[in-house]
């Protein structure tokens, strides 16, 4: 079984993002970069999808410029044999022009598998898993919490607004993954010397025959939203009851 | 045929209230200059009760989609609908809620159509050309973007837009036999959450609990009886949904579960994780209860008490039961 995880960093989600003086972009002279969340936990259902499939291989494919190979590396680190990545600028990125990038390197590879974080924790979009598998004609199942497969079908578990449903989707699918999926693994340093000798693939987007590169959505401006001011504290129960009963009038 | 096009969000053929604020937006687009009015599409086994519910609305036509293959919700189908639909209208503009459902189908139609889509849409933009405001970053950066096709999809952030109104008239209503083309998945079953309580996204109070409250048992103990007493959702952090499975993670607040913005969220034992702060900071009115003074969500707290959640929960429970008796 092949299976292929998009893979992608962040600003790190712990930090407090601020713009640039210019407001042109988010300012990133002091971030730290980290996997996005949810795309560990896509890794880490690849992983484990192939333990116990046996004969398998999972590669990471990820979109950006030369200094994402630290998170190439990281994922490697963790147990995909392979990376690919597609040589693009953020900025010169929307989810659709992703979409279309992560539809392209599916055809070179014919996973069975298509393994995505549900949502990237900075552009916030959660919709590249579900336009790749629109581009490729494929079933998804977004937002997984359990994955098993079986006769040539992936058996979800999606975490839904008010609780839990189920579907069975037909090999090859696209899956994003949610938060309750698994618990990503740590890597072991045996494995970290490793994965600074497996193979990084690079890709543009003539390689991957994409001559359409205009966005069909461009941010035009960006702003920090004002901030919420801090209220008082109050001192015991009956001042709080007393103030959302008289001053802010809401019980 | 109108240039907009309202999708329904239904649950059990009964329509959802999310549905309400993607007409408002849907207004809004006619603010600006959309001519034409709006249309809306009803989607499911038996859409009839969904078109009760959308009458008054204003629209100009609902298109009925009926199908048993549409019985559950699945995504190629759905999407093979919506598509007819925007078809049929002539639509230049999708607009749907941004739950589960909306986050799930729209991209798909999107691609469909070849269109642009602005996911969490907060509201509308620019003079004279349309712009589009939409967070980023768990909320701590506000974008506004431009969609450059022609063909524009949009989810809507339903705790920013207010639901519409019945403005009165009857809509036509016109079923379409729509090709649903190939389905590569098959529904297997529902777990749905039982509660008698308010759903989160449109509860008027939200009592929610982070990890300072303990256990699991100690989260239902102490936030049950006080959401009791304010006919009060439940909610809960990313770190209580993700170690105790006692709480399911569809109360989950945050960036990347639920956002919120009732008249009054109560926070209990809540850090303030970024991510946490996302999902409900721009409620009417907050308050925190937290054993440490330094904790993040007193800085979005209206009124912040420091003690320990399970002595002053229980005493707030009593005093809220006696002011509002």
């Amino acid at each position: 079984m092949k299976i292929l995880v998009a893979f992608k960093r962040v600003v790190d989600p712990d930090a407090r993002v601020k713009l640039k003086a210019d407001k042109s972009a988010v300012d990133t002279s002091s971030v730290e970069y980290k996997p996005n969340p949810f795309c560990e936990n896509a890794l880490e259902e690849g992983l484990r999808i192939a333990e116990k499939e046996g004969d398998s291989e999972v590669v990471i494919v990820t979109i950006g410029s030369d200094d994402v190979t630290a998170t190439i590396r990281s994922g490697l680190a963790l147990g995909a044999a392979r990376a690919i990545r597609v040589d693009v600028e953020d900025q010169d990125l929307d989810s659709d022009l992703a979409a279309r990038i992560l539809a392209a390197v599916f055809k070179k590879e014919k996973p069975d598998i298509f393994l995505f974080g549900k949502q990237a924790v900075d552009g916030d979009n959660n919709q590249v898993g579900q336009l790749v598998a629109e581009y490729l004609g494929l079933g998804q199942a977004c937002f997984a919490s359990k994955v098993e497969l079986a006769d040539g079908e992936a058996v979800v578990t999606r975490e839904v607004d008010g609780g839990l449903e189920t579907i069975a989707v037909k090999l090859p699918a696209v899956i994003t993954a949610d938060l309750r999926l698994n618990k990503p693994r740590y890597a072991k340093l045996p494995d970290i010397m490793k994965a600074k000798k497996k193979p990084i693939d690079e890709l543009d987007l003539d390689e991957l025959g994409i001559a359409d590169k205009k966005l069909k959505v461009e941010v035009v401006g960006l702003e920090e939203p004002p901030k919420r001011k801090a209220g008082q504290k109050v001192a015991s129960v009956d001042e709080l009851v007393s103030k959302l009963k008289s001053e802010a009038r809401v019980i | 045929m109108s240039k907009i096009l309202v999708v329904a969000e239904q649950s059990g053929g009964q329509l959802k209230k999310s549905t309400l604020s993607a007409i408002t937006f849907a207004r809004q687009l006619g603010e600006r200059g959309v001519a034409g009015g709006f249309d809306i599409v009803a989607i499911g086994a038996s859409t009839a009760a969904i078109v009760d519910g959308l009458q008054g609305y204003g629209a100009a036509t609902i298109y009925t989609v009926d199908n048993a293959a549409l019985e559950n919700y699945l995504a190629q189908p759905y999407k093979a609908a919506i598509v007819a639909a925007a078809q049929k209208s002539g639509a230049d503009f999708v607009v749907g809620p941004a739950g589960t459902f909306g986050k799930d189908v729209l991209p798909r139609v999107a691609a469909a159509l070849s269109a642009g889509m602005v996911s969490d849409c907060t509201g509308l933009a620019g003079s004279g050309e349309i712009l589009y405001r939409r967070p980023m970053f768990a909320g701590n950066i506000l974008a506004t973007v431009r969609v450059t096709t022609p063909k524009v999809v949009v989810s809507v952030r339903t705790s920013e837009i207010d639901a519409a109104e019945k403005a009165g008239g009857a809509s036509k209503v016109e079923a379409i036999a729509a090709d649903l083309g190939t389905t590569s998945a098959r529904f297997v079953k529902y777990e749905l959450t039982e509660s008698d309580r308010p759903e989160l996204t449109e509860a008027d109070v939200v009592v929610s609990g982070g990890r300072g409250t303990k256990s699991p048992e100690k989260f239902w103990e102490l936030l049950t009886p006080l959401a009791d007493s304010l006919n009060a959702a439940i909610g809960a952090t990313r770190a209580v949904v993700d170690e105790w499975k006692e709480v399911p993670n569809d109360m989950q607040v945050g960036q990347t579960g639920k956002v919120v913005a009732p008249r009054l969220y109560i926070a209990v034992g809540v850090s303030g994780a970024i991510q946490h702060l996302a999902g409900m900071k721009n409620s009417k009115t907050i308050v925190a209860i937290n054993t440490d003074a330094d904790a993040p969500i007193f800085s979005v707290a209206d009124y912040g008490l420091v003690g320990d959640a399970a002595k002053i929960v229980p005493e707030l429970t009593q005093k809220i039961k006696a002011a509002r008796a």
